[in-house]
């Protein structure tokens, strides 16, 4: 099974392809940072290297920035071979995660640095650094030193100074992470919106799910030097191809269950002892035998105890998050002893209750058992 | 929470041991600077009357003002061939891999375990046989040698708290590797290297021992001048100069906290 998923909009055009990463790897010291990677990011495309720490992501990111030299592999971008061209001939942009602004200069010389290594006229220089702080809305802080400034304004100085030399790919490395939360969410919107009015290639790199479920294109999503699955949000959400996609994008309930039979997607299998036909978004399902049932919360139903063809649990604990409450169930049958599903805050049954949960008919997913920490 | 009767005494004891500490670093100072304003020829204490006579005597001696010079000169090129030569150490130590580095550190602190006068009497003894000419030049050679682990320390610590995200920014926005040492690395190390340069110059103002084995009349720094000085004569001119001394180190110090604010120079902040 290929890890990347064609989609709609996806047209092998050498000319739509801005970056294009051609078997990388990278090692250090004899530990494997990245194994061969495949990736074309398509021009004007918020593509998302996400993945846990160590998974590779920052590296390849570095890679593509130029600041590590690939062991194997070549890497374009442009159609340009780079794989030897030092950073400051790449032509790309970079908003490093604690910014790296420079302290002994002032806002305006910091946007103004990668105008005066390219030798632009004074004048010239001069309206686009007052074009890009206007971009980011930081006109009024020219003069200031970063250290004056507040976190979110800071990441403004570091994207207006990667955007005004009008980079070729825009290489995002963790930038929300210093940012609270209210302040996250605020400057997620701003990237997003300058981004696509620029029509600015991008590569994200994070650990956060949800920042990458709403900012990207697509997502890579990357764990042990290795890119899992690639596609967009909403098939990495609803068709993660591998357990690790299943439980790393996302709340995941996974049942130990028996795979008895199978045809193309669809499947016998019991739970349990339950038995239940499902219909699976996959194309080909893996052998029969000892199985993980992967469902999302929101595709699960609570019923009464003793139901026929449901599982049954028992409420651990309800947590009320407002809209919703998550009730926590202890289930034989999880593969992790724990099962989570959403009901509305008021249908919150009390801890202790036997209860039975309904699995869908289809959507679910049927993955290979993985052992603990491997990768399938 | 009350305190114990056991926490009053270390309280206590704590305080009168750091007052005793601290006086006895400074009780020489204290010392010879009352000694100074003794009035009559002779170095004693406490002193009989007071008079400032050494001091208009310190300023008129001539070699004392000459072996100001001398030292002035010697330890502002000393200090500065030093730093270039330190901060150049300092780099490739930081930056680079290879076979013999920990040699090379070796090799450039070493003047730290080896006693300055041998490093006097070696020079000494090579100048000789090279029948090179006792200029200033000379002593600046054998005071970079004993100031450079101090530059190439001091340098390499501030090299290895520096955050190399500003080097790979500013090369991501197009700036070649001369560029970025120019414009972004040695800026901001700037503190390292004054507080570098700073000791250099200071232990090179101060330096006695291999200075002595290598300077002659005309050049000699003006610790020598003063050791010649109180071969010849016991009155208190030498300790007028000692604290006219140590005034102009302590002023340099605050000129420099002045302009470069020295907790930062220091590395102390």
């Amino acid at each position: 099974m290929s890890s990347e998923t064609p989609s709609p909009a996806s047209r092998d055009d050498a000319s739509e392809t801005a970056v294009q990463i051609d078997g990388v790897t990278k090692s250090f010291a004899g530990t494997v940072a990245l194994e061969p990677v495949w990736l074309k990011i398509r021009r004007g495309e918020f593509l998302t290297l996400l993945g846990p720490s160590g998974c590779g992501k920052t590296t390849l990111l570095n890679l593509v920035a130029g600041f590590l030299e690939a062991d194997n592999g070549e890497l374009f971008i442009d159609r340009d071979l780079v794989t030897q061209v030092p950073p400051h001939q790449r032509e790309i942009g970079v908003v490093f995660q604690n910014y790296a602004l420079f302290p002994h200069m002032s806002v305006a010389q910091n946007v103004a640095y990668g105008l005066r290594t390219r030798r632009v006229a004074k004048a010239e220089a001069e309206r686009r650094v007052r074009e890009t702080l206007e971009l980011v809305k930081l006109s009024d802080f020219a003069d200031r030193r970063p250290r004056q400034l507040s976190g979110g304004q800071q990441q403004r100085v570091a994207l207006a100074r990667a955007l005004v030399i009008r980079p070729r790919v825009l290489l995002l490395d963790e930038p929300f992470s210093a940012l609270d939360r209210n302040l996250r969410t605020a400057m997620q919107v701003e990237l997003k919106e300058i981004q696509s009015r620029l029509g600015l290639t991008t590569v994200f790199v994070t650990h956060d799910q949800s920042e990458a479920l709403s900012m990207s294109d697509r997502i890579a999503v990357m764990s042990r030097g290795r890119i899992r699955q690639i596609g967009t949000p909403s098939e990495i959400y609803d068709h993660p191809q591998n357990q690790f996609v299943s439980t790393f994008v996302g709340d995941a309930n996974l049942f130990a269950a028996t795979l008895v039979s199978r045809e193309g997607g669809a499947a016998r299998i019991t739970v349990g002892k339950t038995p239940f036909e499902v219909q699976t978004f996959q194309d080909a399902l893996p052998a029969p035998g000892p199985v993980s049932l992967f469902v999302r919360p929101e595709q699960c139903r609570l019923t009464e105890a003793g139901q026929p063809a449901t599982v049954t649990a028992r409420v651990a604990l309800s947590v009320y998050q407002g809209s919703h409450a998550e009730v926590h169930l202890d289930c034989a049958e999880a593969e992790e002893g724990r099962v989570m599903l959403r009901v509305p805050a008021s249908a919150a049954p009390k801890p202790g209750t036997d209860v039975g949960i309904e699995l869908p008919r289809t959507g679910p997913a049927i993955y290979a058992r993985e052992e603990e920490g491997e990768p399938a | 929470m009350k305190k114990s009767l056991l926490d009053h005494v270390l309280d206590w004891t704590g305080r009168i041991v750091l007052t005793a500490i601290v006086g006895f670093v400074l009780l020489p100072f204290v010392v010879v600077a009352i000694a100074s304003l003794n009035e009559s020829a002779i170095l004693s204490f406490p002193p009989d009357s007071l008079s400032l006579r050494w001091y208009a005597n310190a300023f008129e001696y001539r070699d004392f003002a000459e072996g100001l010079v001398n030292s002035l000169k010697i330890a502002a090129f000393g200090a500065l061939i030093a730093l270039v030569a330190g901060a150049g150490f300092a780099y490739v130590l930081d930056r680079y891999d290879f076979a013999l580095k920990g040699l090379l550190n070796g090799v450039l602190m070493s003047p730290l375990i080896i006693p300055n006068f041998t490093i006097g009497l070696g020079l000494l003894i090579l100048s000789a046989a090279a029948s090179l000419p006792r200029t200033m030049w000379l002593v600046v050679a054998v005071h970079v040698i004993i100031v450079l682990p101090f530059v190439v320390r001091s340098v390499y610590v501030s090299l290895k708290n520096f955050e190399r995200g500003y080097e790979n920014a500013a090369e991501s926005l197009g700036a070649t590797p001369g560029r970025v040492l120019l414009t972004i690395t040695l800026p901001l190390l700037m503190p390292g290297l004054i507080s570098g340069g700073l000791f250099a110059a200071i232990l090179s103002f101060n330096e006695f021992t291999a200075s002595l084995f290598v300077v002659n009349q005309r050049t000699q720094t003006l610790p020598v001048a003063m050791y010649n000085y109180v071969r010849e004569y016991a009155d208190p001119t030498l300790a007028a100069v000692s604290v006219i001394y140590v005034v102009v180190v302590a002023v340099t110090l605050l000129a420099v906290h002045k302009l470069f604010r020295l907790e930062k120079v220091l590395n102390v902040e």
